[in-house]
């Protein structure tokens, strides 16, 4: 345990410096507030508009669509690299797997969520 | 190369999910195929699959088998628990027939989530491994979530949903929690192997103690327990009708069977630690859900302060430990399932289009205006409250007994008293229905569809059978006791 001393040592003295550092800034720098300084920023632009905004429903449904197929093809890796092994079970296994995906993709597209108008 | 081991497989042991799952994807497919006048059938479509999947779960009674590496077991406890599921699933599918055409819901995918839902619930009730029973319970959850929030028009529909959404989450992450700490103490996460470690001793214990706690809450949470219960009123008031009844009656049962299986299989030897939480835990449940009834003015809610009320009366079962009280449980959940989805099925058919009607109000003169509808609340009402013949007395009873022969003397007699304060409220509804003034209002008339009527016979069988002639059903619910 006692090897761990200097470590926490240096933990406390890093912490103090930092924390110090900010605090004699805040106490004892001068301050100029005005409107514009005060504002959030990003590039040095002020904001157009409120970012609480409503965009459209199709985000949610392609990052859905994103997520079940990307785990699609985590699935798949490994099990191509396992092919040899786990022989004919594996491959029923995974043609279920991409059966029941399939058929998901059939639902989505009869619904019309591929059309992006 | 090292040859990959691969598990056990046996089809058979899974094959009401399968019959479930393949329904449910077949739905879907079908939902898209047909134009929107054809899609009556889908119902009966789903109802198929749930028929199929019992006569295979009644199919494999008496017969127990470990598979898929230890991680699935079928066993006679899962097929009474299954058989109850599927008895929710099917009454609710014949609640909704009309319900989704009224209200305009494309229902391909709401019978879909149900059998999804369902198919859940199997995982849970057939795990016997802490990861196969929180997969289980995630797949019934995220269904269930969807399914609350299914009249995405109404706003209570949608804040119904999402307050279920969070809070279910949050007690999921609790369930999670204990099960990585028990994993942590035990090494495993198999029941079997967890309950071998605590009886040699060589497990952490006060690991284990907080494992515990923490399902107790996960599994609480979903069993609307006191003092885990914030959700329940706003979730059953707020979900269309017919998923009320389903989320009163099926996840339930299967939350009871998976909290049964965990405490007895994994944690027997700390029954003499448990059994005080149970007690306690029972008494608030039942306690607050009675108190809180007594002054809902709407009925849905009050329904649901009742179901909070009976999960109190369940966890009597809990604190015995012993067969006695696992066989209660099981014929318990069975009469329960049988009169609250047939409630349900009056509450749908009386709140009409947009489910505006479900006040005590809009049941002023229900007894008169349509006599059959009235007698068969009432008789499922008696029901809840458990006066004799119906089969809520037999249920109550067995249950009481069975903490009464471990002692539980105290225990005994705050559920009396209880059962004794929920008449007030039951029949509050009953004298609306048959003893003030009628109203001149003129109210559209009911809709009642054959697969309605089926519902409330089943019902109205299940209600009165079970009490008159309850031997062979508490016969069948020996025989799947947990524990010999």
């Amino acid at each position: 345990m006692s090897q761990y001393i200097p470590v926490l040592f240096m933990l406390a003295v890093a912490g103090a410096i930092s924390v110090g550092m900010v605090l004699a800034s805040e106490l004892l720098g001068p301050k100029f507030k005005f409107r514009e300084k005060m504002e959030p920023f990003e590039c040095g632009e002020v904001q157009a508009s409120s970012s609480k905004q409503r965009f459209s429903i199709r985000f949610y449904l392609v990052a859905m669509m994103f997520i079940i197929f990307d785990i699609e093809a985590v699935f798949l890796f490994p099990w191509a690299v396992t092919f040899q092994a786990l022989g004919v079970f594996g491959f029923i296994e995974m043609m279920i797997f991409i059966l029941i995906l399939a058929a998901g993709l059939i639902y989505i597209w009869k619904k019309g969520v591929l059309d992006w108008e | 190369m090292k040859q990959l081991v691969i598990p056990d497989v046996s089809l058979g042991a899974v094959g009401p999910e399968i019959v479930l799952v393949v329904t449910a994807i077949l739905l879907l497919l079908l939902e898209v195929f047909t134009a929107r006048k054809e899609k009556g059938y889908l119902a009966y479509t789903a109802l198929g699959g749930v028929l199929l999947a019992s006569a295979m779960t009644a199919n494999m009674n008496g017969y127990t088998e470990m598979n898929f590496s230890g991680m699935y077991v079928v066993d006679n406890f899962a097929s009474f628990f299954k058989l109850v599921c599927l008895l929710g699933t099917g009454m609710t599918i014949l609640v909704s027939v009309t319900y989704t055409i009224n209200e305009g819901i494309s229902n391909g995918e709401y019978y879909a989530l149900l059998l999804f839902a369902t198919s859940g619930m199997f995982f849970m009730i057939s795990g016997s491994d802490m990861v196969t029973i929180f997969m289980g319970l995630e797949v019934m959850s995220i269904s269930l979530y969807a399914l609350a929030g299914y009249t995405r028009n109404r706003e209570k529909s949608n804040e119904a949903a999402l307050k279920y959404f969070v809070l279910g989450a949050l007690a999921s992450a609790f369930l999670l929690y204990g099960i990585a700490l028990i994993y942590g103490a035990t090494g495993s996460t198999k029941l079997a192997i967890i309950g071998d470690s605590l009886r040699t001793g060589i497990a952490n214990y006060h690991l284990i103690i907080i494992g515990a706690a923490l399902l107790v809450v996960g599994f609480g949470f979903k069993i609307s327990a006191v003092p885990f219960h914030m959700w329940a009123p706003d979730v059953y008031q707020g979900a269309p009708a017919p998923v009320t009844a389903f989320m009163s009656s099926g996840p339930k049962a299967a939350t009871f069977a998976a909290f049964l299986r965990v405490f007895n299989e994994a944690l027997p030897s700390m029954q003499a630690d448990w059994w005080q939480i149970f007690w306690i835990l029972s008494v608030m449940t039942m306690t607050v859900g009675n108190i809180m009834a007594l002054r809902q003015t709407d009925v849905k809610r009050m329904l649901a302060y009742s179901s909070i009320a009976h999960a109190g009366y369940i966890l009597m079962g809990f604190t015995t430990g012993d067969w006695f009280g696992v066989s209660a449980i099981l014929f318990y959940m069975l009469v329960y399932t049988f009169m609250n989805i047939g409630v349900f099925a009056v509450v749908t058919i009386v709140a009409r289009k947009n489910e505006e009607k479900t006040t005590f109000e809009d049941y002023t003169g229900l007894g008169y205006k349509h006599p059959i509808i009235g007698v068969t609340l009432v008789v499922l009402l008696f029901s809840l409250i458990g006066i004799p013949p119906t089969a809520g007395f037999v249920g109550k009873f067995y249950i009481f007994m069975s903490a009464l022969q471990q002692g539980y003397v105290w225990l005994v007699i705050i559920a009396v008293v209880n059962s004794v304060i929920s008449v007030f409220y039951y029949l509050r509804l009953t004298i609306v229905m048959y003893m003030t003034e009628e109203t001149t209002e003129a109210l559209p008339s009911l809709s009642l569809s054959p697969s309605l009527v089926t519902a409330l016979i089943i019902s109205i069988y299940g209600s009165l059978w079970l009490g008159v002639m309850p031997s062979s059903y508490i016969t069948f619910a020996q025989a799947a006791s947990l524990i010999p």
